[in-house]
């Protein structure tokens, strides 16, 4: 009798357990503290800063060419669009016109960047939730685009190809045709990324109506990428303040009004198509000239401030650079995506089950280093 | 909206603040214990409505410290920087937006974080990534003879 009281005791207490620094879930040191009753859900709290660099700080001791390499260290699966932000913000402050083929080219490498980041989005989001086989796939198709950047950059993943100015060096002769050759052949495998998950009875059950965010609260947060996208908010950078060659393309933004995990994830699906149709009408127009302007070896930014915004893999990076007249930057800070996403996870989960929390942080598609900085 | 335009709305809304045109967006200078009710004009008023909070950047500007906030309008897709100056480098304190824009919760906890300012009335004000007994490191005073090597 004793025995069975107890237990009736136990269903009603709260219980704290740790997630993660080192749980696999949650994709690098990301420690949830979850509150839970029974299975259910009453708090998630995120702790944050396992691998804070002070990237903001160690900025302020660099050049602005110097920079450029630590933004690849912050979302390391966009390291591309990372660099652009800078670049783009050091640009507008010189006035100074880049080159159209520096402009193709940086836009035909974020959409390379993005499509790889959303195929190991795929691939991870479906090992969280039990699917092996998507690892193997996601990783089979992005080797093909790391390969691509491998010959162009030099670097695989923290690539650093971009510059102030324009480009690091030009493109390989054999550009073209290895990403013609990338885009025919994952035109004939997207399918099985819809026929091993999308269409998944067990995966459709436990994403749909899982962690939902409406409209008006994608909005108060600030969520942007697809996973603001996913509840309606239209926060597409490249559509509402284009930049590079991205006015020259015509593209569409991929918007659903549901806002839950399989929604964002399939605002990524979709992105990944949109992404080639973009690549494909650059790719075959490449305009001839140097791949740099004309740049002074030491760059001094006039006094000012600056603020940047690009769209990367995951939403808005903005870059905010305050200059006093220097070859280093007085202040310089990073709006990342992945942070203000992260923020409202406790809104999310709260009064779901302790597997779905899984799945909803999976949908975030969090970079840690990034909200770390 | 053309930039001039927006620049006289906000200038009328917002009457206390000293209000510049700015080289990219219109900035607007309240005092700390305005911030709040600024911000709340900017957001409410129908023909502004700024109700994204893009960016809030903690500032060290040598003599006094300070914050930005990068606003953006939904409907209009405009811009507005507010920019606000705290003299007092001790006991460094502004009021909290997270009334008026909940995401600001995880910013603010960044900017105490790393430069010591707080926030009244936040929610939840601990620090986000450091220690507790670790320094402010994005003052300019901050010293770390291990990490920091000045040539």
């Amino acid at each position: 009798m004793e025995v069975k009281e107890k237990k009736v005791g136990l269903e009603n207490e709260e219980y704290i357990i740790n997630m993660g620094p080192q749980h696999p879930s949650t994709h690098g040191v990301l420690r949830l503290v979850v509150a839970l009753k029974g299975e259910i859900v009453q708090r998630v709290e995120p702790h944050i800063g396992y691998i804070h660099r002070g990237i903001e700080k160690m900025c302020e001791n660099l050049t602005y060419q110097q920079i450029i390499h630590l933004t690849d260290r912050m979302d390391y699966l966009s390291a591309h669009i990372n660099n652009e932000a800078v670049c783009l913000a050091v640009e507008n402050a010189l006035e100074i016109e880049v080159p159209e083929r520096v402009k193709y080219i940086r836009t035909i490498m974020s959409e390379l960047t993005r499509i790889q980041s959303h195929q190991l989005f795929w691939a991870t989001f479906g090992m969280d939730l039990g699917g092996l086989t998507c690892f193997f796939y996601g990783l089979r198709d992005r080797e093909k685009i790391l390969d691509i950047f491998e010959e162009s950059c030099g670097g695989r993943m923290i690539v650093s190809y971009n510059t102030p100015g324009g480009l690091m060096n030009d493109i390989h002769p054999n550009f073209q045709n290895r990403v013609k050759e990338f885009l025919k052949y994952f035109r004939g495998v997207i399918h099985e990324y819809d026929d091993l998950l999308t269409g998944n009875v067990i995966f459709q059950e436990r994403s749909k109506g899982m962690g939902v965010m409406t409209l008006e609260q994608a909005i108060a947060w600030g969520l942007t990428g697809p996973t603001g996208r996913a509840s309606g908010f239209s926060c597409d950078i490249r559509k509402h303040n284009p930049y590079s060659a991205y006015d020259k393309v015509t593209f569409r933004e991929i918007l659903y009004t549901e806002g839950d995990v399989f929604h964002r994830y399939l605002a990524r699906m979709e992105e990944m198509r949109e992404s080639m149709n973009i690549i494909d009408q650059l790719i075959d127009n490449i305009p001839e000239g140097p791949y740099t302007a004309k740049m002074k070896p030491v760059i001094k930014l006039p006094e000012g401030e600056y603020f940047q915004s690009v769209e990367t893999a995951r939403g808005e990076l903005g870059v905010y650079i305050v200059s006093d007249g220097n070859k280093n930057p007085f202040r310089v800070k990073f709006r990342s995506p992945n942070f203000v996403n992260l923020a409202p996870l406790n809104l999310m989960a709260s009064g779901s089950k302790i597997a779905d929390l899984v799945a909803i942080g999976g949908s975030l598609d969090l970079i840690i280093p990034d909200i770390d900085r | 909206m053309e930039k001039s335009q927006l620049y006289a709305a906000i200038t009328a809304i917002v009457p206390e603040a000293v209000t510049a045109e700015g080289k990219q967006f219109p900035e607007v200078t309240v005092t700390p214990g305005n911030v709040r009710s600024v911000m709340g004009r900017l957001k409410e008023e129908p023909s502004l409505s700024f109700d994204i909070l893009v960016c809030l950047t903690g500032m060290d500007y040598g003599t006094d410290l300070g914050v930005v906030y990068h606003l953006r309008s939904y409907t209009f897709n405009h811009m507005v920087v507010v920019k606000t100056r705290i003299p007092d480098r001790e006991n460094p304190a502004i009021d909290s937006v997270c009334s008026i824009f909940p995401g600001a919760e995880f910013h603010e906890r960044e900017v105490y974080d790393l430069l010591g300012i707080k926030f009244n009335d936040h929610p939840d004000l601990r620090r986000l990534f450091l220690e507790s007994t670790w320094g402010y490191p994005l003052r300019k005073d901050y010293k770390d003879d291990v990490n920091i090597v000045l040539k």
